[in-house]
């Protein structure tokens, strides 16, 4: 890289070992579930967004801290870069009462709503809606919050992205919609299932601005969505961005990849968003090789906390079954 | 004291609510100087504007799912669903997001709305827009269902709807829209879960919803003409349902029919006469317990085939001779 790198007003530079650290923080966290999963350790099924921690944390980087998000099933990511504490994510996955939500949500439905994570989603497309209406709180109660929706490829062939897309456009709602395409919709390739090369055209027949970034440059993600928050802010209305990405695992758990090649997953490799974050900011001379090493080491133990934690966190007693089901 | 008619009554409890606290608010199609498919917001958006009676596109997902992620940031909203057969596209948002939120959560977080939507045959609409499918909703854990049948009732239960903190469907039969009875000028409040005797009597107990109402009281009338005694009893809830008031009734009367529009087969009449044959009145039946519902077969156009669709006055004045063994 030759220019000096461009970082939205509200990001410091002295910010992004910060962020460094969640990318890895978010890679640790999957990579510590899937051996769990494989080892039959914790039960259910996951979904992991290793390779898409980019535009997790980029997206989010630009935020304040009363601005919310809606999260999809593959959302662990999200959930770290909103401000969730990991100890809490892996007790929620171990099934334990400390998990934030008592160990009765699991993977798929991970939200701190004090926190502004109004929970990932269980139904593909079943964000979109909410966001808007979180959105339109906003507007109501003239809060000056504004809403990101992520969503994935799959997400936008859904009628509700139509319909809340539409809702949030006429009503000028401050939501950015934010679709991480990482290339597959459980095993359908984005190529077969839409059929046009970026699905942030799709924002013209809405009359919103729609932007496709380089999902795997946390940099380029943080500056197109930063434009869209801003307009959103404004009370300018919803955007699409697209982060282009790749999701390197399987869909869930069981998940042999035969619909795709390990050339095409070597390919996507080269550019795997932690390292390429890395080599930015050491030629930005922002840290040496050496912080990146300490900082990955640091996320590392944090990870292995968290494991300790959730092991050593109290099964929720059988009571707990009838509890909370109505307010 | 004053007579309004139900549809009225609907809508002074709305207005009322409306003025008392700004966190509530309707959306739904054509509610705005239109006044809704049946009339019932006719007016409001002239004393409460567009932002609080906010007319929406034709996106039942949306303006669910809206509702919901409005719900959950802090509003109260209401939305009116044009019709109840139109639940089949709000479905995933009541069922899947609104149902589910709070113990997904962890009991964080909680989904204060209520969807209104006019349910029932009678006008000639056909089958797609006369359905009964209440049963469907009063399935889902997490989910309240009211059904009143009078202006009096649905005044004070739509208060109470508004004032719960959990999602609510609130239907409300499209002939009992005109129907009157008096009604307090001022706000109050019925709480959900509390059936009401509408007619006493010692010889059968009936327990009907929403038309079904007026029609088992029209059918009394005539059994009293030949001494038989009906005890008519509202439940109004149906999650929560007040089976008490039901179990020392039937204890009284040592005979139960349930009465009620929707389709028989899978029916609500199903769970009561279940949970009477699981309680401890069932030693004091003197007769099977009868139920009586619509036949299994979409509502058809032709005014005679759509009235011989569902129970009428004469099928309960039969069922009620047939538990006494008078026919």
């Amino acid at each position: 890289m030759t220019q000096k790198l461009k970082l939205p007003p509200q990001v410091k530079e002295t910010e992004l070992r910060e962020l460094y650290k969640q990318m890895w923080l978010i890679r640790f966290f999957e990579e510590k579930v899937d051996e769990f999963f494989a080892k039959g350790m914790i039960h259910g099924t996951t979904h992991l967004s290793v390779g898409q921690e980019a535009s997790a944390v980029g997206s989010i980087a630009v935020l304040e801290e009363r601005d919310k998000i809606t999260s999809t099933h593959r959302g662990h990511g999200h959930c770290i870069a909103k401000g969730a504490t990991v100890n809490g994510m892996m007790a929620e996955l171990f099934g334990r009462t400390t998990g934030y939500c008592k160990g009765k949500g699991g993977s798929m439905h991970i939200a701190d709503v004090d926190k502004g994570n109004l929970g990932a989603n269980g139904i593909v497309g079943g964000g979109f809606a909410i966001a808007a209406g979180a959105a339109l709180t906003s507007q109501m109660k003239r809060a000056g919050y504004v809403v990101l929706c992520f969503f994935g490829d799959g997400a936008s062939n859904e009628g509700s992205f139509h319909e809340a897309i539409n809702l949030a456009s006429i009503w000028k709602l401050p939501v950015v919609f934010i679709c991480e395409n990482n290339q597959y919709g459980m095993s359908g390739p984005v190529r077969e299932m839409i059929n046009i090369e970026d699905i942030a055209a799709r924002a013209a027949s809405y009359g919103i601005p729609g932007k496709v970034v380089d999902g795997n440059d946390v940099f380029d993600v943080m500056n197109g969505v930063n434009e869209a928050v801003e307009r959103a802010r404004n009370g300018e209305g919803p955007s699409i961005v697209e982060a282009k990405t790749y999701r390197s695992k399987g869909h869930s758990k069981s998940d042999a990849k035969k619909y795709r090649t390990r050339e095409e997953e070597k390919e996507w490799l080269l550019r795997d968003p932690i390292k390429l974050m890395a080599e930015i900011m050491i030629e930005e001379g922002i840290f040496t090789q050496q912080d990146a090493d300490e900082i990955k080491a640091d996320a590392k133990k944090e990870i292995e906390e968290s494991v300790e934690f959730a092991k050593n966190s109290p099964e929720p007693t059988l009571d707990a079954l009838m509890e909370d089901i109505y307010a | 004291m004053r007579e309004l008619t139900y549809l009225e009554a609907v809508r002074e409890a709305m207005s009322q609510e409306m003025r008392e606290n700004e966190d509530v608010f309707v959306l739904g199609e054509d509610i705005g100087v239109y006044g809704g498919a049946f009339g019932v917001t006719r007016g409001m958006i002239e004393e409460f504007g567009p932002e609080r009676i906010r007319n929406t596109p034709i996106s039942e997902a949306a303006i669910s799912g809206t509702a919901v992620g409005a719900a959950l940031t802090g509003m109260r909203p209401i939305l009116e669903l044009q019709f109840s057969d139109f639940m089949t596209i709000a479905m995933d948002n009541m069922v899947n997001q609104a149902a589910k939120i709070r113990y997904m959560y962890g009991g964080k977080g909680k989904v204060p709305m209520v969807l209104r939507t006019p349910a029932g045959s009678g006008t000639g609409a056909a089958a797609q827009h006369s359905q009964s499918l209440e049963a469907w909703m009063a399935h889902i854990p997490g989910l309240k269902v009211v059904q009143p049948s009078t202006a009096y009732d649905a005044k004070g239960l739509l208060k109470a709807a508004i004032d719960d903190d959990n999602p609510v469907i609130f239907y409300e039969h499209k002939l009992c829209y005109r129907t009157k009875s008096d009604v307090p000028e001022e706000a109050y409040s019925i709480p959900l879960g509390k059936a009401d005797i509408k007619k006493q009597g010692e010889d059968v107990t009936i327990v009907a919803t929403a038309f079904m109402v007026h029609k088992s009281l029209e059918a009394a009338e005539e059994l009293e003409k030949e001494g038989i005694h009906v005890e008519v009893i509202d439940p109004r809830t149906l999650v929560p349902l007040d089976i008490e008031t039901i179990v020392q009734s039937v204890k009284k009367t040592g005979r139960l029919v349930v009465v009620h529009e929707a389709v028989k087969r899978g029916g609500f009449g199903g769970e009561i006469a279940s949970l009477i044959a699981e309680s401890e009145a069932f030693d004091y039946l003197d007769a099977p317990i009868k139920r009586l519902g619509g036949k299994a077969v979409p509502i058809p156009y032709n005014p005679e085939l759509e009235k011989a669709a569902v129970p009428a006055v004469a099928d309960i004045v039969t069922v009620v001779k047939e538990t006494l063994n008078r026919l």
